[in-house]
């Protein structure tokens, strides 16, 4: 018998809003299954479950905020028996909650149970009152959900372009995230030890490999530039382990897997970093194809809690248009971060001459506790040999 | 399909790629990425998305002709 909990989804979060749940009493559900929706500053992310089991009982109510760490519901392994819920969901205590938490509450079961599903659609309550408010039969929709069950999410795609959130609410939305990127980042600058180097890739070699490939394919099959940064940077931190891990109480623990953060900024202030599960044993195209996936995700707010939470070293790009360099700000409890410039024609010397040529400015932040500026160089040159053989990407 | 129906219809895909955005303040003149902060992973997203919708494919070179969407109906009109 196991207490699922809040999740913490990255330094920056401190509580969650339960708004959706997508299982119910007696599923059964597997190591990755989505079984939530929580709201956080990031937006909603899908709480995934990280064992296999038997929904016991759903102990959190929709629309509390919860801080991590607070009991979400029972889950009892294969083949175990039932227990009395009030033994097995123990009430745990909230970890530096944002507001106050009656305790109580979560030990109390849904308030009511779920409505009678109109023609014996499988809708979850979230689905059911915001398709009555937006006035969708249930029955026009198709269900992404488990067994095809009806989410928040097909019910909101069936508003029209033309009826947006209001502007005051996603200046409020842009606002929380700004407050919760300053808490991280200020808690990264006071507690880690940052320390940077930089270097200037030429990308001639990737560039031109790159406008060949991407000639005779169409649209969907195109590579970015950024894949290849990504995969050339996942490459190398698979040899230089010391800027791929996490940092906790006991220190330093490097990763077996490169899950590579992927800041994507969103219009109007707001980012995010989800990570890119074992970016280095993945092709181009289907890191192109994650990286397409989790920009889209992140922009509809669908992200997972496993790439909100997973991520052991962060990639950040200005784009295609900017400035030259950019130096970045380490995610707890990461322990490195690369920021790359905007690529354009830049000086470079060949051969004791002066010539332009398409390069990028790659700046790494470290944390010193964990290594030093020789290791920091190392990680560049190596990154920046992968990508003078692009074909090998 | 007149330029008017092209830009709207751009407009909607553009809205689907970025549903963050507003198409009630996109402005004909709007740039993709000065105005609008699209990156270049939006784009292409957007690229393919207008091929699907109108069979239009662009190359890598053309993406300057659809940077707005007074630029892309024009653009996209004299491709159908």
């Amino acid at each position: 018998m196991a207490v699922f909990k809040m999740p913490s989804l990255g330094a920056d979060m401190e509580a969650g809003k339960l708004v959706e749940w997508l299982v119910k009493p007696g599923d059964t559900v597997k190591h990755g299954d989505i079984v939530a929706v929580v709201e956080t500053q990031k937006g909603a992310i899908e709480i995934e479950v990280f064992e296999d089991g038997v929904v016991e009982k759903l102990v959190a109510e929709l629309g509390q905020d919860l801080p991590v760490g607070a009991p979400l519901a029972v889950i009892k392994a294969p083949g175990e028996a039932s227990a009395e819920t009030s033994e097995a969901a123990p009430p745990v205590a909230p970890q530096s909650p944002t507001e106050p938490v009656e305790p109580e509450v979560w030990m109390e079961p849904p308030s009511a149970p779920p409505p009678a599903t109109p023609s014996g659609i499988a809708a979850s309550p979230a689905a059911k009152a915001r398709a009555a408010e937006l006035g969708v039969a249930l029955e026009s929709l198709t269900g992404s959900g488990p067994g095809g069950a009806i989410v928040l999410a097909d019910v909101e795609t069936t508003r029209p372009a033309a009826t947006p959130s209001p502007a005051e609410d996603r200046g409020a939305y842009i606002a929380e995230m700004r407050k919760a990127i300053a808490a991280a980042m200020a808690r990264s600058k006071r507690e880690i030890p940052h320390y940077y180097v930089t270097h200037t890739v030429d990308l001639s070699a990737a560039s031109d490999w790159l406008s060949a490939a991407n000639a005779n394919r169409p649209p969907e099959e195109r590579i970015l530039m950024g894949a290849l940064l990504m995969k050339a940077m996942a490459l190398a931190a698979r040899e230089e382990k010391a800027v791929n891990g996490h940092f906790g109480e006991d220190g330093f623990t490097p990763s077996p897997a490169v899950h590579l953060g992927l800041a994507i900024a969103l219009r109007g202030g707001g980012l995010v970093a989800p990570a890119i599960l074992d970016a280095d044993k993945k092709s181009l195209q289907d890191l192109m194809e994650a990286m397409r996936d989790l920009t889209m995700r992140a922009r509809a707010g669908r992200l997972k809690s496993s790439e909100m939470s997973m991520a052991t070293l962060t990639f950040s790009a200005l784009g295609e248009s900017g400035v030259e360099a950019m130096a970045g700000i380490i995610v707890p409890p990461q322990v490195a971060i690369v920021t790359a410039g905007a690529p354009g024609p830049q000086a470079l010397v060949r051969d004791g001459k002066v010539v332009a040529a398409q390069a990028v400015t790659l700046t790494l932040a470290a944390d010193h506790r964990v290594s030093d500026g020789r290791l920091g160089s190392k990680f560049l040159t190596a990154i920046d040999a992968k990508l003078q053989t692009p074909e090998e990407l | 399909m007149t330029e008017d129906e092209i830009r709207r219809a751009y407009i909607e895909e553009l809205v689907r790629v970025a549903p963050d955005l507003d198409p009630a303040e996109i402005a004909g003149s709007d740039h993709l990425q000065d105005d609008l902060e699209l990156d270049s992973m939006d784009i292409l997203n957007l690229v393919i998305a207008l091929d699907k919708r109108f069979g239009v494919e662009i190359a890598e070179a053309e993406y300057p002709q659809i940077a707005t969407p007074d630029l892309a109906a024009g653009f996209l009109a004299s491709r159908m």
